[in-house]
């Protein structure tokens, strides 16, 4: 980063109108992404390019939902439902910011109203109804408006007839909505709950990270469950866990790879792979719902 | 007074002086009954003042009070002749999940309940009732059972969480809860649940779900634990007494937001005071729930579970909170 602020030093010595040119010529230091395992530096752009991806050591950073959406689904085809949504601090709750300013804040930095987008789009083809939770707000955690959007997509793609994929990646409950938050936990496994048993085919996709209220409902309860590489996925923190025992955590603990290991979930997908192999598996499930 | 709290320093002032005039007019044969029930009187007046105005982290350290009546208490006396049941089938049995079956007046009841124990060695035993996922399943498994016995069932919750272990991660503590919570929406039996004490976060409502959701006056039931709340949002451990505050958790908050259906009063002082009544009291308000529940046919019963959790929490009830 020290290099960079070289460089805006020429560029305002090279200049009469510094701070234009600076606006113009020379890469903010916010264009630059500083990879949290291998420590190399990455263009913003070349970042996005590859999928989010670092390009020198494939640690996977995180994905907004908005990426996800051109990541995975059919160009233009998502119809997002329920979007005006919004949540608003139901008990006063202040801690080292107001749950009021931390909403408004995260909307501004997201552009979202909530931590979920949900809709219907299509995949290869393949109509499905879609759940993708933004971490950016409030760490993409699950108060009244997410568990609420997450039941009525389950029941808007029982009602079409659809198979339902979430992407996951959350802290856990909304802890600012205090039980309001923890109620949502029983109401999404309730849901989804009715429309698995209506042969509703659910696909869950967990990423970096899910963990806590949220894995301990929706998240679990796919048909089918798929992790990228190298998420953290647990239920409780690490540190808790840590504190409590008092003994050493195993290597690669509460990671897709240890939790794969672990039998709790179906396989592990490359960012890359994720569109090929959902499409093959809604493809297998059309067909068999035509054989029916 | 016996394992005095601290905000009832006033109330164990006025017992001392009771005590020691009860001393007085049996060493002395001078007749002070007057005086000591004057004293008595104030004694009560004080407790009810106190107890009526209790803060959310004076019921904190009132729930966790060593005498508070446990599960085991409830089920002694709930169902008498009980037979208890064990393990998950899977992996292990887990100590800190009690369930059992008995006759509660003319009927089959499963009772099942976080099992904290009444003394150290018990409290190590159960894990001081923090449930691994070998609980969870064994408590599912156990609802199964229950629906073959047309039992109505119990369920009591008081335990501080789930337990947060590596085994308890291996063995998948996420998918154990989360499998509860939807199962427990196509259980055929009436299911009431009852925090005795201390409902935390998804430890609690694994074993939660039911078509009645009953706290005792003086439980509380959080999304987190206020020390948890403390640690992790204030980044600071000396403030869960202020999370307390801002959780809003007690029994009075939690129905006044309609997310419970009954507060069950406690004997003055806590059910520690006075723990038969305070069982009673239990017992009295599940007995006039399952009147109404049992009326109800197996899908009936399950469609309006499912309503109620629907509309419990849900967007359109909240907005009579806002603004």
């Amino acid at each position: 980063m020290y290099s960079l602020k070289e460089g805006n030093m020429i560029s305002f010595n090279r200049s009469n109108k510094p701070t234009i040119i600076r606006e113009q010529e020379t890469i903010k230091t916010s264009d630059w992404v500083k990879c949290p395992s291998c420590k190399s530096i990455t263009y913003q752009k070349q970042l996005e390019e590859n999928m989010q991806i670092c390009p020198k050591c494939n640690f996977y950073f995180k994905m907004n939902a908005k990426q996800r959406i051109s990541l995975l689904l059919d160009e233009g085809t998502f119809q997002e439902i329920n979007p005006d949504l919004k949540s608003f601090d139901i008990l006063g709750f202040e801690d080292t910011k107001s749950y009021a300013k931390r909403l408004e804040d995260s909307m501004q930095k997201t552009s979202l109203n909530e931590a979920i987008l949900t809709g219907k789009a299509s995949v290869e083809n393949n109509p499905l109804a879609i759940g993708i939770m933004e971490f950016e707000f409030v760490g993409g955690s699950m108060g009244v408006v997410v568990g609420e959007k997450i039941v009525r997509l389950a029941e808007y793609a029982h009602k079409e007839n659809l198979p339902l994929l979430i992407i996951s990646s959350s802290g856990g409950a909304r802890m600012q909505e205090g039980m309001f938050s923890l109620l949502q936990m029983a109401r999404t496994s309730g849901a989804i709950g009715r429309f698995q048993q209506n042969n509703g085919l659910y696909i869950s996709l967990l990423t970096n990270p899910t963990t806590g209220g949220v894995s301990a409902s929706f998240a679990f309860l796919g048909d089918i469950i798929l992790a990228e590489p190298g998420a953290t996925i647990g239920f409780a923190g690490a540190r808790v866990i840590e504190q409590t025992t008092r003994q050493k955590l195993p290597p690669k603990f509460q990671t897709s790879e240890f939790i794969l290991d672990h039998g709790q979930i179906d396989k592990i997908v490359e960012r890359k792979h994720i569109r090929r192999l959902l499409g093959r598996i809604l493809t297998f499930y059309k067909r068999g719902s035509i054989y029916s | 007074m016996k394992n005095m709290l601290p905000f009832e320093k006033p109330m164990a002032d006025i017992v001392t002086k009771i005590e020691e005039l009860e001393i007085e007019s049996k060493q002395s044969s001078i007749d002070l009954s007057s005086s000591i029930e004057l004293l008595k009187a104030e004694l009560e007046s004080e407790s009810r003042k106190i107890f009526s105005n209790l803060s959310r982290w004076e019921k904190v350290q009132l729930l966790r009070h060593i005498d508070r009546p446990k599960t085991i208490d409830f089920v002694k006396t709930l169902i008498p002749d009980y037979i208890f049941f064990c393990g998950d089938r899977l992996f292990h049995e887990d100590p800190a999940i009690f369930s059992a079956m008995g006759t509660f007046g003319d009927r089959n009841l499963m009772v099942i309940g976080h099992n904290k124990g009444k003394d150290t060695k018990e409290n190590i035993l159960c894990n001081f009732g923090c449930a691994n996922p070998e609980g969870y399943r064994k408590a599912l498994r156990l609802m199964r059972l229950a629906e073959k016995f047309n039992a109505p069932i119990v369920t009591i919750i008081d335990t501080q969480g789930a337990n947060p272990g590596i085994i308890a991660e291996e063995n998948g503590q996420s998918e154990a809860i989360a499998r509860n919570l939807r199962e427990m929406f196509s259980i055929q039996v009436p299911i009431i649940a009852v925090v005795i004490g201390e409902g935390g976060s998804g430890g609690a409502l694994g074993i939660g779900v039911g078509d009645r959701v009953l706290m005792m006056e003086h439980s509380i039931y959080s999304v987190i634990s206020p020390e948890g709340c403390a640690s992790i949002l204030f980044r600071d451990s000396t403030k869960a007494q202020l999370s307390a505050e801002q959780l809003k958790l007690t029994a009075k908050d939690l129905y006044h937001f309609n997310l419970i259906d009954e507060i069950i009063p406690e004997p003055l002082g806590g059910a520690h005071r006075d723990p038969r009544s305070a069982i009673e009291n239990v017992v009295k308000s599940i007995q006039t729930h399952l009147m109404v529940l049992d009326k109800l046919s197996p899908s009936h019963l399950m469609d309006s579970r499912y309503e109620k959790y629907m509309n419990l929490a849900s967007y359109d009830s909240i907005q009579r909170f806002n603004g």
